[in-house]
């Protein structure tokens, strides 16, 4: 077992782990923008930045009878969720929490999506969000067993659940490459709890948006950015379960990290506008009878190989 | 000093917010108010250094509220949960009930002679709790597990309108099976 090189920093630095993640929420989203434009690039840099505009200039509307109270928690804590995330992610040697549980840790805020969407979709009291709100219920069950036991392969293997640990354990072979399923089935996990992508039913256009449909102005941008906030998260915590934290050559490892996050999210984002949109009972189905057989077989193999090494 | 804050915190609001359960008149709000209580009590938990029990209750709970609002569709019909409604029924024996309850608990605490601590935590509680329960409690593992799940889906069973007898035909011989939803690997 090697030492882990990971040193827990000041919370001053809070502001800066929230912008980086505020930046590659961004690219995220100019990334989607720019994926189905004549103009890609053009619209990659300014698609982002006109609609949070177009939003905050927009008049917040409302429904009758709304659930303000949960609708506003479901809007808001997307994001919070999306920082609860990254404050286990060590960024090369640096982290904000060395938490010694942080693999639960990142799955405990990733099943709060689960409320969040579903408080959002509540909230306005109308009848397309709530069936949104319920479609991602519906995938949930589906995505989220699979992505729990894909978090077990790298924690096995590393014998520990702590983060830097983790990464720590992959100096000679990154857990991409003995534990391959684990890695798919975590990024479909990662595409899921984000409600885009193949996951995008609890947003569908044949309900009018589902659970955006009835938000607007900074709800609305709250709940879009707190989306790609979570996929940036989600991307960024791949590095140091599966592609061996900050190792690489010639660059500082935080560096490492950042062009680790910035290839997976590219990938996740060119992925989930390529793939068409599954539904939710169909999807229930495959995630049970295809995923998680799938992933457990592979949790097997990680044990196996743990044991055998001692 | 700020443990001894964050702990007060967490239990004022896991009394709180476990009372609103009972004062809200949303199916919604009460469900998620008992989430709210779980979570500070999680929180307490992690002030004990019980990081992973304490996690593990915040994901838990969180869960079981977000799986409660598919059940509430499921079995109780759309329109009960969607109105405003009361969360309580039966009050007076429940009250009573309640009351009793905190009477014992409570003369328990301040009545029992509480036991000097003997030995010291083990240095890393999470690997502490996996040994005890994948080695000298095993069994009881092995035992629990199967009859939680088989009570899980004898409840959905019993519950569901449709039998195997709708989905297969009378003699258990159509294949693919007619189901209201499709499911997604053709079977």
């Amino acid at each position: 077992m090697t030492e882990p090189s990971i040193i827990p920093v000041s919370a001053a630095w809070t502001p800066l782990a929230a912008l980086l993640l505020a930046a590659l929420a961004w690219y995220a989203a100019g990334l989607t923008a720019g994926l189905n434009a004549s103009a890609p690039v053009r619209t990659a840099l300014i698609a982002p930045w006109s609609e949070a505009a177009r939003l905050m200039r927009q008049t917040r509307r409302g429904t009758v009878a709304a659930d303000r109270l949960l609708g506003r928690i479901g809007v808001t804590g997307m994001l919070a969720a999306a920082l609860l995330m990254v404050t286990v992610i060590p960024l090369g040697g640096w982290t904000l929490l060395d938490l010694d549980v942080g693999v639960v840790w990142f799955n405990a805020v990733d099943v709060m999506v689960w409320a969040l969407v579903w408080m959002a979709g509540w909230g306005p009291n109308a009848v397309h969000p709530l069936i949104g709100g319920y479609r991602f219920l519906a995938h949930a069950l589906g995505y989220e067993l699979p992505l729990m036991f894909a978090l077990v392969a790298p924690a096995i293997a590393a014998q520990s659940l702590r983060v830097g640990t983790v990464a720590a354990a992959q100096q000679d072979l990154w857990f991409v490459v003995w534990m391959p399923v684990a890695f798919v089935v975590y990024c479909i996990g990662v595409v899921a709890f984000s409600v885009s992508g193949p996951f995008r039913a609890a947003r569908g256009d044949d309900i009018a948006g589902g659970v955006t449909a009835e938000s607007s102005g900074a709800d609305r941008l709250l709940f879009e950015a707190g989306r790609y906030a979570l996929l940036a998260a989600g991307a960024a915590f791949a590095v140091p379960m599966f592609l061996g934290g900050g190792a690489g050559p010639l660059l500082p490892d935080w560096l490492w990290t950042i062009v680790k996050t910035v290839a997976v999210l590219t990938v996740l984002v060119w992925a989930k506008q390529r793939i068409p949109a599954v539904r939710p009972d169909k999807f229930l189905e495959f995630g049970w009878l295809v995923l998680l057989p799938a992933v457990v077989l592979q949790d097997l193999v990680v044990a196996v190989v743990a044991v055998w090494r001692g | 000093m700020i443990t001894h804050i964050v702990f007060w915190v967490t239990a004022a609001v896991a009394v709180a917010a476990g009372a609103a359960v009972f004062w809200v008149n949303s199916m919604a709000r009460a469900t998620y108010a008992l989430a709210a209580s779980f979570v500070a009590v999680g929180v307490a938990v992690l002030l004990m250094q019980q990081n992973y029990i304490g996690v593990i209750v915040i994901l838990m709970m969180v869960m079981e509220m977000a799986v409660m609002a598919v059940y509430m569709v499921m079995f109780m019909g759309m329109n009960p949960a969607l109105m405003p409604m009361s969360m309580v029924h039966g009050t007076r024996l429940s009250l009573a009930i309640a009351i009793a309850v905190f009477a014992v608990l409570s003369a328990g605490v301040l009545l029992v002679d509480w036991p000097a601590r003997r030995g010291v935590p083990a240095p890393d509680v999470t690997a502490a709790l996996g040994e005890a329960l994948m080695d000298s409690k095993m069994l009881v593992m092995i035992v629990v597990s199967p009859v939680m799940v088989a009570t899980i889906i004898a409840g959905v069973v019993l519950a569901g309108r449709r039998t195997r007898y709708d989905r297969f035909g009378d003699d258990l011989d159509r294949r693919p099976a007619r189901d209201p939803q499709p499911g997604g690997v053709g079977r």
